[in-house]
């Protein structure tokens, strides 16, 4: 058996050992754990697998995606919250029908990411990443500054409204848990599955050589902005499941802050390989919790009271010292194995966006 | 400074040329005609103040021909806000101009120095929160100028020296380490200032404090037209963005520094292979655009205010100013920040007020739609080249 083919089995064998783990878990862990560590991770990792898919396969780093969870987010808080009396909390309040909205909510984010792709799809590398991020800062001064569709104070209540399979997910945090799972199972598979087809081969040409393929005749505006519109729907689906988990939305969950936070789960975690994604994402809500856990009563000498500064350095030390991240770091790991004594097998694959960063 | 290609050539019939654009090449051009069409047209002649409220055509001022003093109004608004955008953007355009670094952190840095402009001047004037104007005198609004231009200046030169030096050419990598950078300086700014605050007042971090323009600024000035009189203060502002616009271009086309900036912008390697050492250059080119984003936050934080949440906002205006005019052109920083300063004025100025609702802005959208129709023909800006 080769090196290449040891590292798979061993990788396998990690997967399904947390599959089984993620299976039982509610009945392992603490309520907290359950909700605030591990669902957390699912759908934040949700989000951050729709940048990763982005950059490792369509060499686009967007920082458009937790905008796009955030027009998610906002457009299922707009349409399935009612006007209840005595009740202040702001949006449209539409009161639809939540399976609907659902679904709306989901095409609506579907739609504006086709059309925030449209315009950046003929911007590469730097340039993307710059366009991209004035896409989330946009999406936050709308939502904040249109008072109709939501403003500085929260749209609350989200969570009460689910459809009906769901249950209730505010006194049973159980099911969201269970259906966060399922949905980041789903997307990773589907992700699996996309980067195997035609589409997705297309896709990984055009992230490493855009005037061949499109002199090969291949349509690469429209190739970047499909993907862009498949990132959207993933990242449509996180924010979705990430209004339900939170139960409010306000502002400061679409702005700078919310952006560099996905930025920097799907950066711990690599930015080559899909389960960097959740990796990261649990890395950073562990990090973000122990370090709020540990910082003392009026804080810590020099650094103050907030955990951004920790999180900043921990971000900086990562960039630095491993660009492609915890991923990047076990294929490293696995590659120093073979250069003592493994055969010449084919080397792990690295989308040259992390080879680049 | 060169006109894009095929700007003003109408010499091919339009017919041909129609024909040449396809189906998907015709209609966004339409689109996009139509929309600056009609957006003109509204600001001219659609706009009414006195239709029934809630109606689209309603606007506070009504259209430019039924009350041109309020059409002159908000075009100052739009110039001397672009004043300000150049000054800040001018900074962060410099510096990917000849590094090809996107300096994330710049929103910070404007933090850092509208922070620290305020910190000078209140221990020069002591108010707490905000300053009147008569109470300063110009002394005391350049002295924390200079402070802010060159502690912001010093910073970016150390960070710019510890961690972008070794690893050029590397613009992700270097833009992530940007992006950390700001996280950590933002974090920083909010946890220690502002330190002064009105006595029996608990500091609060990342509070909005302003800073006050000289006493001197503190008048109208009667333009004689329609009758409009704008306040002298933001024409300071303005005259400001021309003013560094002015020293930029004798800079970067009179100076022997601003000469071998240049030659770094074409061709980095030739430049150090003829001897010149472009590391001092990559530093006085960092520094000058650190210092000219704290000489942004002065004046900004003058005019308005500086609070937590302003990093994010000002990133978002040199981002605007640089996409749409074009990376690392000066004339296109121009370009951009007078786009982009018409667009913002004129959509809060002319847009319908939407009903009972005083507070809606509309004016991100518009942002976006300036950008879209901009990149939409003009993928690198509108004065971007190929890198």
């Amino acid at each position: 058996m080769s090196l290449y083919e040891r590292k798979t089995t061993v990788e396998r064998a990690i997967g399904v050992a947390v599959l089984v783990f993620v299976l039982f878990a509610p009945q392992l862990v603490s309520g907290f754990w359950m909700d605030t560590v591990l669902t957390q991770t699912f759908i934040l990792g949700i989000g951050a697998a729709s940048l990763v898919f982005l950059s490792a396969y369509g060499g686009m780093i967007s920082l458009a995606q937790a905008g796009l969870m955030g027009i998610a987010g906002y457009a299922l808080g707009n349409m399935v919250t009612e006007r209840v009396e005595g009740g202040e909390t702001k949006g449209l309040l539409l009161g639809w029908d939540p399976t609907l909205s659902v679904v709306l909510a989901v095409l609506l984010t579907v739609g504006i990411g086709i059309l925030f792709g449209a315009v950046a799809s003929r911007s590469f590398g730097i340039y993307f990443l710059m366009l991209t991020l004035t896409y989330s800062v946009i999406v936050f001064l709308f939502v904040s500054q249109v008072t109709q569709v939501g403003g500085f104070s929260p749209i609350a209540g989200i969570d009460r409204y689910t459809p009906g399979f769901m249950g209730d997910v505010v006194n049973d945090r159980q099911r969201l848990y269970y259906v966060s799972l399922a949905v980041a199972l789903v997307v990773y598979a589907l992700i699996r599955y996309l980067v195997r087809t035609p589409f997705g081969i297309a896709l990984e040409g055009i992230r490493d050589e855009p005037v061949r393929l499109a002199s090969l005749g291949y349509n690469v505006t429209l190739h970047r902005t499909l993907a862009f519109g498949i990132g959207s729907l993933i990242a449509g689906v996180a924010g979705v499941l990430f209004a339900w988990w939170s139960g409010q939305l306000s502002p400061s969950d679409i702005g700078l802050q919310a952006t560099i936070q996905l930025l920097v789960i799907a950066v711990i975690g690599g930015l080559t390989r899909i389960e960097g994604a959740w990796l990261g994402a649990f890395a950073y809500i562990w990090i973000s919790n122990e370090v709020t856990n540990r910082i003392p009563e009026g804080g810590l000498w020099l650094i103050g009271g907030s955990f951004n500064t920790v999180i900043g350095l921990a971000f900086l030390a990562i960039v630095i010292a491993s660009p492609d991240g915890l991923m990047g770091l076990w294929d490293r790991i696995w590659n120093g194995l073979r250069g003592r004594g493994g055969t010449g097998e084919p080397a792990v694959a690295t989308g040259s966006a992390g080879s680049q960063a | 400074m060169k006109l894009p290609r095929g700007l003003g050539t109408f010499d091919r019939p339009v017919a041909e040329r129609i024909r040449a654009w396809g189906v998907m090449g015709t209609v966004p051009r339409v689109v996009a005609a139509g929309l600056v069409l009609f957006s003109l047209l509204y600001v001219i002649v659609i706009a009414d103040p006195v239709v029934d409220v809630g109606s689209w055509r309603t606007t506070n001022f009504g259209s430019a021909i039924d009350n041109p003093g309020a059409f002159l109004f908000t075009l100052l608004d739009a110039l001397t806000f672009a004043g300000l955008l150049f000054i800040v953007a001018s900074g962060f355009s410099l510096i990917f101009g000849l590094m090809r670094v996107v300096n994330m952190a710049h929103g910070s840095f404007y933090l850092l120095g509208g922070y620290i402009a305020y910190e000078i001047q209140q221990s020069m004037t002591g108010v707490g929160f905000s300053v009147q104007p008569n109470e300063v005198n110009t002394w005391e609004w350049v002295l924390p100028l200079l402070v802010a231009m060159g502690a912001v200046a010093l910073f970016g030169l150390a960070i710019q020296q510890l961690l972008l030096r070794w690893n050029q050419g590397q613009d992700l990598r270097q833009a992530l380490i940007t992006i950390a950078v700001s996280v950590i300086v933002a974090d920083q700014v909010i946890a220690h200032f502002p330190r002064h605050v009105p006595a029996g007042t608990k500091p609060f971090g990342g509070n909005a404090v302003g800073i006050g323009w000289p006493g001197w600024t503190n008048r109208l000035v009667d333009m004689h037209i329609w009758g409009v009189q704008y306040s002298l203060a933001r024409l300071v502002m303005l005259a400001l963005g021309a003013a560094v616009g002015v020293a930029l271009w004798l800079w970067l086309y009179r100076t022997r520094t601003g000469m071998v900036i240049r030659a770094g912008v074409d061709d980095r390697q030739m430049t150090s292979a003829l001897g010149i050492n472009i590391q001092v250059t990559f530093a006085i080119a960092f520094a000058v655009g650190a210092a000219l984003v704290a000489l942004g936050a002065t004046v900004g934080t003058s005019q308005g205010n500086i609070s937590q949440g302003q990093d994010g906002v000002w990133l978002l205006n040199s981002l605007v100013v640089v996409i749409i005019g074009g990376m690392g052109s000066l004339i296109g920083a121009v370009a951009g920040s007078l786009l982009f300063g018409l667009v913002t004025a004129f959509s809060t100025a002319y847009l319908p007020t939407a009903g009972a609702d005083c507070c809606t802005q509309y004016s991100p959208v518009l942002t976006f739609v300036l950008m879209a129709l901009v990149l939409a023909f003009r993928p690198r800006g509108l004065f971007g080249r190929a890198a």
